[in-house]
């Protein structure tokens, strides 16, 4: 479903002075049908940033990152922007650690119109995740971190995608939570869906994922620094 | 051009004296794709709009439109009577300043059936049902139809602009800053309202923006203008996610954090 | 005839001028024309307009009828009247059927036309958009492309806040299916009448310095929706004087006590009723 070859990635920070801040190097894998690939290493090592080039959200600078899409393989590092937005739309599911949308759509709609405006299907989802009735008709700006997170998951899963990317689902979730996003994984996993996930949770990782890949930090501490600066500006 | 695209443009360039407002400018639309062009006051944003629009004429360059029956047209080269009738009927145009784009003395609903009695359509019940539909679709009370627009609130004018906009169903609508002039209260809502009116309709729409966040959540895809050039294009979350360019850099780290 | 004016006051070579712009709208019906308008020794919207439209038309044999809201008798029907039996010497009538040339303000008269006669309107405003586009420019451009829709706007608005088109006169036509033009402030009663009309409708409007035509026999459609057709609006009430029930009719307050007298507008069509035995 999904296989990663030779993929590089350095950013360029042009405001200080064009420095390069090299992030990942010759990343190769893939992933079939089923199983659940856990991007595990140091925090600040390049996981989330993997995890968004295999959606196509950071572009790729060598390499190439090819999804099972519409009956071929499409080179996400090399795809078109309609082409990404395609496979966006029938192929890649991903779940950030941060929900963003229009302030004013209530949390079922979000929900809905990600899993094709089945309003029922997502009323079901969101309440399986402990989202009650009395939120489901407000937007999701108001809500607890938790709460916020798990609209996130019910966006992400509803649509049954046959490629997951999962960036720290389970990260603001209690252990009820917790144990009901590990079964809805399993149940995707069950389902044929490829999944690359980041668990920072240990627990969550080992019941989860069926392999783990190791991300290096290719910097030292100092760098890294410099590095997350520059993504907490860029994902503005 | 490809065989579907909407709109091509090829080598734009256009000169207000020795400023060059715009310097070999290319760009694609297809339908129901969102276009947004940013950049800082001055970047030749708006002059891009006004040359793709067919409201400027470019120095060098063709820009080419697809009818709905698949012909080709340049722009530029249409006579002033079409290219009228085209904005019209098949484009629209929302304006930054909804006083610029509406007649303040005529009533909301008059507002949004002018387009149709401009195409001809000469019964006075059908217009108004259209008109109704259209302002309950905006979220315009429809007890205000028959009110001068001159009582609405700005982000109303706005909504009235887009009712009156999109009445004739356009399949490509040029949009110049459209919540700019806006409180921030009501931006929400009107970007809100854009986005579904946008993908319920399959509209393609040419965005230009100065706000980040509204080319996030409207467009697909985002050109980044400096000094009349294209300095950055491609899928929007990845050019504000991962900018590659020294000026995007720039525009993307200047935004505040909310 | 006093004699120290050329024939009908204007020189000749201002004449042909007129001449040419008449010939011009008459070629293209409804389409407002540009002439280089004179100075009168009149004040403008007393008819300067028409005046120098009629000077232009004027021959030797011509018989004049004058009228201003359908009377003969006003002062500037009278002005008009005297004024071109002394520069040009021509006869003058009362009578619509005896007058070859007929000119008029506010009204056209209830006797129909016929063919050979020439009827020369009073226009203050001639452009039918000027109170909807203030760019004189952007006008003639609507012109240019039959862009009238903006018109039908304000037929829309007229109807969703009085029940129906408020236009009482100078309501708008479109002339031989292409260009919307002003009728000259005659009430819209009169507006069928410049449908098909044997006569040619000569428009003249002094200040503006704009004149435009009918030719005879050309389609005059007054403006309107599907569902809310151009009606005919008349004071229902018969003429105190002839008894007339299909004539435009003037209100006339006749003393202190609020009575009113309604009569035909129409003062030659009035009195000829009543020289036939009709009466009020």
């Amino acid at each position: 479903m999904l296989r990663v070859a030779a993929v590089a990635k350095t950013f360029v920070l042009h405001l200080q002075g064009g420095v390069p801040i090299p992030v990942l190097e010759d990343v190769s894998f893939s992933v079939a049908a089923g199983e659940c690939l856990a991007l595990s290493g140091p925090s600040g090592a390049g996981k989330s940033t993997l995890l968004r080039m295999l959606y196509g959200n950071y572009r790729a600078d060598s390499g190439h990152i090819r999804v099972w899409h519409d009956g071929d393989w499409l080179d996400i590092a090399a795809a078109d922007p309609r082409a990404v937005l395609a496979a966006r739309a029938r192929t890649l599911g991903y779940v950030s650690q941060f929900l963003r949308v229009v302030p004013r759509v209530a949390a079922l709609d979000i929900v809905a119109e990600a899993g094709g405006g089945d309003r029922d299907a997502a009323a079901k989802l969101l309440h399986r995740l402990n989202i009650p009735p009395r939120l489901h008709g407000l937007p999701p700006a108001t809500f607890s971190g938790g709460e916020q997170q798990r609209v996130n998951l019910a966006r992400g899963f509803i649509a049954r995608r046959p490629v997951l990317l999962l960036d720290e689902p389970t990260a603001s979730l209690d252990a009820e939570n917790r144990d009901i996003v590990i079964g809805m994984i399993h149940e995707a996993k069950a389902r044929g869906a490829a999944i690359v996930g980041i668990f920072h949770d240990a627990a969550v990782r080992d019941a989860v994922a069926t392999r783990l890949y190791p991300v290096t930090p290719l910097q030292d501490a100092y760098d890294r620094d410099h590095s997350d600066q520059c993504h907490a500006g860029a994902a503005a | 051009m490809a065989d579907d695209t909407l709109l091509a443009a090829r080598g734009l360039s256009l000169a207000f004296g020795r400023v060059q407002a715009l310097a070999g400018v290319d760009a694609d639309l297809w339908p129901g794709e969102v276009l947004a062009i940013v950049g800082e006051s001055g970047s030749g944003k708006t002059t891009l709009l006004d040359v793709l629009s067919g409201r400027l004429r470019p120095d060098a360059g063709v820009a080419w439109y697809r009818d709905p029956d698949g012909a080709l047209h340049d722009v530029h080269a249409m006579p002033q009577p079409k290219l009228r009738a085209l904005h019209r009927s098949d484009w629209g145009f929302v304006r930054q300043n909804p006083r610029d784009a509406l007649r303040l003395g005529v009533t909301a609903g008059g507002n949004v059936g002018e387009r149709l009695m401009a195409q001809g359509n000469r019964h006075y019940g059908g217009i108004r049902d259209v008109a109704e539909n259209w302002l309950h679709r905006v979220e315009i009370d429809t007890a205000r139809m028959d009110d001068l627009p001159r009582t609405f609130s700005g982000g109303m004018l706005q909504r009235l602009q887009i009712a009156r906009t999109l009445v004739t169903h356009p399949r490509l609508v040029f949009m110049d800053e459209p919540i700019g002039g806006l409180d921030v209260s009501v931006q929400a809502r009107l970007l809100d309202l854009i986005r579904t009116l946008v993908a319920q309709l399959g509209i393609a729409v040419v965005l230009v923006t100065h706000d980040l966040s509204v080319a996030r959540l409207l467009a697909h895809r985002i050109m980044v203008m400096q000094r009349g050039r294209v300095v950055e294009s491609g899928l929007t979350d990845q050019v504000l996610d991962d900018p590659h360019h020294p000026y995007t850099q720039l525009l993307v780290s200047s935004v505040l954090q909310a | 005839m006093t004699t120290g004016y050329n024939f009908a006051y204007l020189d000749e070579q201002t004449k042909r001028m007129i001449r040419r712009a008449l010939l011009k709208a008459v070629a293209i019906p409804g389409h407002q024309v540009p002439f280089g308008g004179r100075e009168m020794p009149l004040p403008y919207g007393w008819g300067t307009g028409g005046i120098q439209v009629t000077a232009a038309v004027l021959g030797q044999h011509d018989v004049l009828k004058v009228i201003d809201q359908g009377a003969d008798d006003t002062t500037n029907a009278v002005s008009i009247r005297r004024f071109f039996a002394r520069t040009a010497g021509v006869a003058t009538t009362t009578v619509t059927t005896e007058a070859s040339i007929i000119q008029t303000r506010h009204r056209i008269p209830e006797t129909p036309l016929r063919a050979g006669q020439i009827i020369v309107y009073q226009v203050p405003l001639p452009e039918p958009l000027s109170k909807l586009e203030p760019s004189r420019a952007e006008a003639a451009r609507m012109h240019a492309l039959a862009e009238y829709g903006l018109m039908h706007v304000k037929l829309y608005e007229d109807i969703t806040r009085f029940g129906h088109v408020s236009i009482s006169y100078d309501y708008p036509v479109m002339v031989n299916g292409r260009h919307l033009m002003s009728p000259s402030p005659i009430p819209a009663f009169d507006n069928p009448k410049l449908h098909m009309s044997p006569a040619l409708q000569l428009f003249g409007a002094g200040r503006e310095k704009r004149l435009y035509a009918i030719p005879p026999w050309t389609e005059v459609r007054s403006l309107d929706f599907d569902d809310h057709p151009f009606r005919l609006t008349r004071a229902p009430h018969e003429c105190g004087l002839c008894g007339a029930d299909d004539s435009y009719l003037d209100e006339v307050v006749t003393d202190d006590q609020g009575s009113r007298l309604y009569v035909c507008s129409d003062t030659d069509y009035c009195a000829t009723r009543r020289e036939a035995g009709h009466g009020g």
